[in-house]
C-alpha cells in the first residue's frame, strides 16, 4: 500500500510538472497583463517600469523556475483583477463547483446504476426502451441548451396555450405543457456559512432548491453516459458463466442481479467514472456560466475575459491537482473491490 | 418410476426467421445412482439438452414441449421459486470451463456458504464446516485457506475440483457435468474424471456426463445416449454401443478415435460436419454424410432421403436407421423362412 501511494506520488508529480510547464507556457499569449492592470491612460515609460517591476522582461527559464518555486510553496501570485492572491481567489470559489459536482454525482450515482441495471434485466421493457432513448438524446444535447431548456421550464415557466381551452381536454393539455417557473436559477442563494471560505447550500432546504437546476444540467451529460455503459456492461456479465452457474446453483435472482453481477459490472464503471468526475469539474465553467453559479467555472472563464494570467495558471494547476486526487483515490477503490488487484504488495 | 424421466422433451430457439428446433423427441430415464453418458459432436444439442433439464437454457431458448420429471414432479412448468429449490440442492450441475464458472470477485468461501444458506436454515459457522469438508472430499489442499482465497488465486484443476464440491455441497441426488473435464490438462483430466466418478459411488449420486470423449464415457457410464442434430439417434447400455455400435454415425464416432486407426495411416474421419440446425437436411439428418445410404445393388434407399427415421429395438438398444431397421427385417424374414 505504501509502495503503492509513494509510486502515485511520484506519477502526480510528474504529471503536476507537465502542466505546470504548458500552463506557464502559454500565459506569454493571453494578452497583456499591464494593458489589463494600468488602462489607456498610463504612457508607455510607466508600462516599461511596471514590466520590469512584475519580471516580465525576464527570459522564459527565469520566469518559469521562479513560478515553480513559488508553486511548489503554493503561492501562485496575485490575481491582476482581485489585486488578492490567486489561491485566495480560488478558495473562494471552489466550494460552489465542489458542491456543484458533489451534487451532480449523486444524480449520476444515484439514478445510472438502478436505471442501467434495471435496463439490462429488462432488455425489451418499454421502459428501457424509454431510457435508451432519452439517453441518447441526452447524450447529443450540449449542456448550455439542456441549462437553458431547464430555466425556461421550471425557473421562468411556460404557459403556451395551443389548445382550445374551452374543452375540456383542450384545457387538460394546456394545463399538462404548462409549468409553473419559480425554480431558482441564478447563482447560490444565500448559503450557509461553514468555516473559513466555505459556504454550503446542502445546509438547508432553500439552499437546496438553488442546486438543483445546476446540478441536473451538469449531470445530463454524464448521466446517459453511465447509464449505457453500466447496462452494455451488465448485459456481458449477465451472459457469463459464472452468472449462469450462480443460477444452476439455486441462487435467488436479486442476490446474482445486485452481488455476483453488479459487483463484477461496476468494476470498469468505477475506472471511467474516475476520470468522468475530474471531467466534471471541467464541464462546470458551462453550467455555471448559464446558472451564474459563482464557482471556480465562472471565476474562470471571468479571468480568461480580463486577461487575468495568475489567476488562469492558478486554475489549471488546480484542476489539474483534482484530476491527479480523484485518479488515485478511484485506483485505491478499484483495489479495494477487485480482488485480483493487490496494493498490499503482498504476493498472491 | 425412475428418479429423473424426460419425456419427448422438445426445445425451440425463437430467432428472428423462425423458431430453430434445437431438441427433438428427447427420451431417457435415470434411476438413482446411474450413470448416463450423452455423446456427439459440438453443436448436437448436448448442452442444451443438460440445461434443459433444470430450465436453465438461455434466452431465446424454450422449452416447446414434452416434459422432464424429478421424483414424479414436472420441473419444466414448476415455478421459478420452486425450480430454485430442487436446482443446486436435488439437481446440480458442474460446468465446462472452471475458469469462467466461479465468480472472480467473491471468495470461494462466499460462493459455497451462499449455495448452502440458499437451501437451508443454517448459520454461517456450519455452513463453513460443511464446506470445508466437502472440500476435503474433493482433496484440495489446505482446505481451510482456500475459503478465504479468490478463484484466480487457484488454477484450473483446482477450481474444477472446487466446482464439484460446490456441486456436492447439497449431497445432490443427481449432477449434470457438462464437458468437466475438456478445459483441463490431459493429465489433470483423468484425475477429476477419477474424483468424480469416485465421489458418486461413494454417495450414490445419478450422473448425466455430457462429453465428446467416448473413453470417458465407457469407463464411467452405464448407459448412453448419441446425439445427433438435436436427437437421440442411439441409446443403450453403454457396453453394447461402444462394442457394437449400430447406427452409422455411432460407428463412424467409435471408428474416429485415435486408436481405432491402422499405424501409418491418416486418421479415419466422418466426412462433412454437422448441419446447421435452422438448416436441416431432409428424413434423416445423418444421410448426406451416411456411407450406408445405397443398398446392396447400388440404389439409394429412398427413405434414408424422405423420412424421418423412427427407433427400432437392436439387443438392448435403440436405434434410429432406416439401414438398421431393415436390416433387422430381413434377419426377421430369414428367421421366419426357416
Amino acid at each position: 500500500m505504501i509502495a503503492f501511494l509513494i509510486k502515485r506520488l511520484f506519477h502526480a508529480l510528474l504529471v503536476m510538472f507537465v502542466i505546470s510547464v504548458i500552463a506557464f507556457a502559454i500565459q506569454d499569449n493571453l494578452g497583456d497583463p499591464v494593458q489589463q492592470l494600468v488602462g489607456q491612460s498610463v504612457p508607455e515609460s510607466e508600462r516599461a517600469e511596471l514590466r520590469e517591476e512584475l519580471g516580465l522582461n525576464d527570459p522564459f527559464l527565469t520566469q518559469y523556475l521562479r513560478f515553480a518555486g513559488n508553486a511548489a510553496r503554493f503561492d501562485f501570485g496575485y490575481s491582476y483583477v482581485f489585486n488578492q492572491p490567486t489561491t485566495e481567489v480560488i478558495a473562494r470559489h471552489l466550494p460552489a463547483t465542489l458542491e456543484l459536482v458533489a451534487a451532480a454525482s449523486f444524480l449520476i450515482i444515484a439514478l445510472s446504476i438502478p436505471i442501467g441495471v434495471y435496463s439490462a434485466i429488462k432488455p425489451r421493457a418499454w421502459l428501457t426502451r424509454l431510457f435508451m432513448s432519452v439517453s441518447i438524446v441526452g447524450i447529443s444535447v450540449p449542456v448550455f441548451l439542456t441549462a437553458i431548456v431547464l430555466i425556461q421550464l421550471f425557473a421562468i415557466g411556460v404557459s403556451w396555450t395551443p389548445f382550445p381551452a374551452g374543452t375540456g381536454w383542450g384545457a387538460w393539455l394546456n394545463d399538462l405543457i404548462t409549468t409553473e417557473g419559480g425554480m431558482p436559477a441564478y447563482g447560490r442563494g444565500d448559503p450557509t456559512h461553514v468555516f473559513g471560505t466555505w459556504y454550503t447550500n446542502f445546509a438547508s432546504l432553500e439552499g437546496l432548491t438553488y442546486l438543483v437546476l445546476p446540478a441536473i444540467s451538469l449531470a445530463s451529460i454524464m448521466l446517459p453516459l453511465f447509464i449505457r455503459l453500466i447496462r452494455a456492461e451488465m448485459l456481458e456479465v449477465l451472459q457469463s458463466d459464472y452468472v449462469k452457474f450462480a443460477r444452476a446453483k439455486g441462487i435467488s435472482m436479486r442476490r446474482i442481479y445486485f452481488l455476483h453481477a453488479l459487483k463484477n459490472t461496476m468494476l470498469p464503471v468505477i475506472t471511467v467514472g474516475g476520470v468522468q468526475i475530474g471531467t466534471l469539474v471541467a464541464y462546470t465553467i458551462l453550467t455555471e456560466t448559464v446558472f451564474q453559479w459563482p464557482g471556480m467555472g465562472l471565476m474562470f472563464l471571468n479571468a480568461i475575459e480580463r486577461s487575468d494570467i495568475p489567476l488562469i495558471v492558478t486554475y489549471l494547476m488546480i484542476v489539474g491537482l483534482i484530476f491527479v486526487i480523484t485518479n488515485t483515490l478511484v485506483d485505491l477503490i478499484y483495489g479495494l473491490v477487485n480482488p485480483t488487484v493487490k496494493l498490499t504488495g503482498k504476493p498472491a | 418410476m425412475a428418479l429423473l424421466e424426460v419425456n419427448h422433451l422438445d426445445v425451440h430457439f425463437a430467432l428472428r426467421k423462425g423458431d430453430v428446433h434445437a431438441l427433438r423427441d428427447i427420451n431417457f430415464t435415470l434411476e438413482r445412482g446411474e450413470r448416463l453418458g450423452i455423446v456427439g459432436e459440438s453443436g448436437a444439442g448436448k448442452s442444451v439438452a443438460a440445461f434443459s433439464l433444470l430450465n436453465l437454457i438461455a434466452k431465446p431458448g424454450f422449452i416447446a414441449g414434452g416434459e422432464v420429471n424429478f421424483e414424479g414432479k414436472t420441473l419444466n412448468t414448476m415455478s421459478e421459486r420452486r425450480l430454485r429449490k430442487v436446482r443446486g440442492n436435488r439437481i446440480s450441475m458442474i460446468f465446462q470451463d472452471p475458469m469462467m464458472t466461479l465468480n472472480p470477485v467473491l471468495s470461494i468461501g462466499e460462493q459455497m456458504i451462499e449455495c448452502l444458506k440458499a437451501h437451508r436454515r443454517i448459520t454461517t459457522k456450519a455452513a463453513r464446516a460443511i464446506a470445508l469438508d466437502k472440500l476435503q472430499q474433493v482433496q484440495l489442499p489446505s482446505p481451510d485457506t482456500r475459503l478465504a482465497q479468490y478463484p484466480h488465486e487457484l488454477s484450473g484443476g483446482m477450481r474444477q475440483r472446487v466446482i464439484i464440491a460446490i456441486a456436492l455441497l447439497l449431497d445432490p441426488d443427481i449432477i449434470i457435468a457438462d464437458e468437466p473435464t475438456t478445459a483441463l490438462d490431459v493429465t489433470i483430466q483423468a484425475e477429476i474424471m477419477a474424483l468424480l466418478l469416485n465421489l458418486c459411488e461413494q454417495h450414490n449420486v445419478g450422473l448425466i456426463l455430457i462429453t465428446h470423449d467416448l473413453g470417458v464415457v465407457s469407463q464411467v457410464t452405464q448407459r448412453m445416449l448419441v446425439m445427433y442434430a438435436g436427437r437421440v439417434i442411439e441409446q443403450g447400455p453403454t457396453r453394447e454401443i461402444i462394442n457394437d455400435p449400430q447406427h452409422p454415425y455411432t460407428q463412424g464416432l467409435i471408428n474416429a478415435l485415435p486408436q481405432m486407426a491402422t499405424p501409418g495411416e491418416p486418421l479415419n474421419q466422418i466426412r462433412g460436419s454437422m448441419p446447421s440446425l435452422s438448416n436441416l437436411p431432409s428424413g434423416c439428418a445423418f444421410h448426406p454424410r451416411c456411407n450406408f445410404i445405397r443398398r446392396a445393388d447400388g440404389q439409394t434407399r429412398p427413405a434414408c432421403v424422405e423420412q424421418v427415421p423412427g427407433f427400432v429395438t437392436s439387443g438392448n438398444c435403440q436405434v434410429a436407421c432406416h439401414m438398421v431397421a431393415e436390416l433387422l427385417e430381413d434377419r426377421r424374414l430369414q428367421e421366419e423362412s426357416l
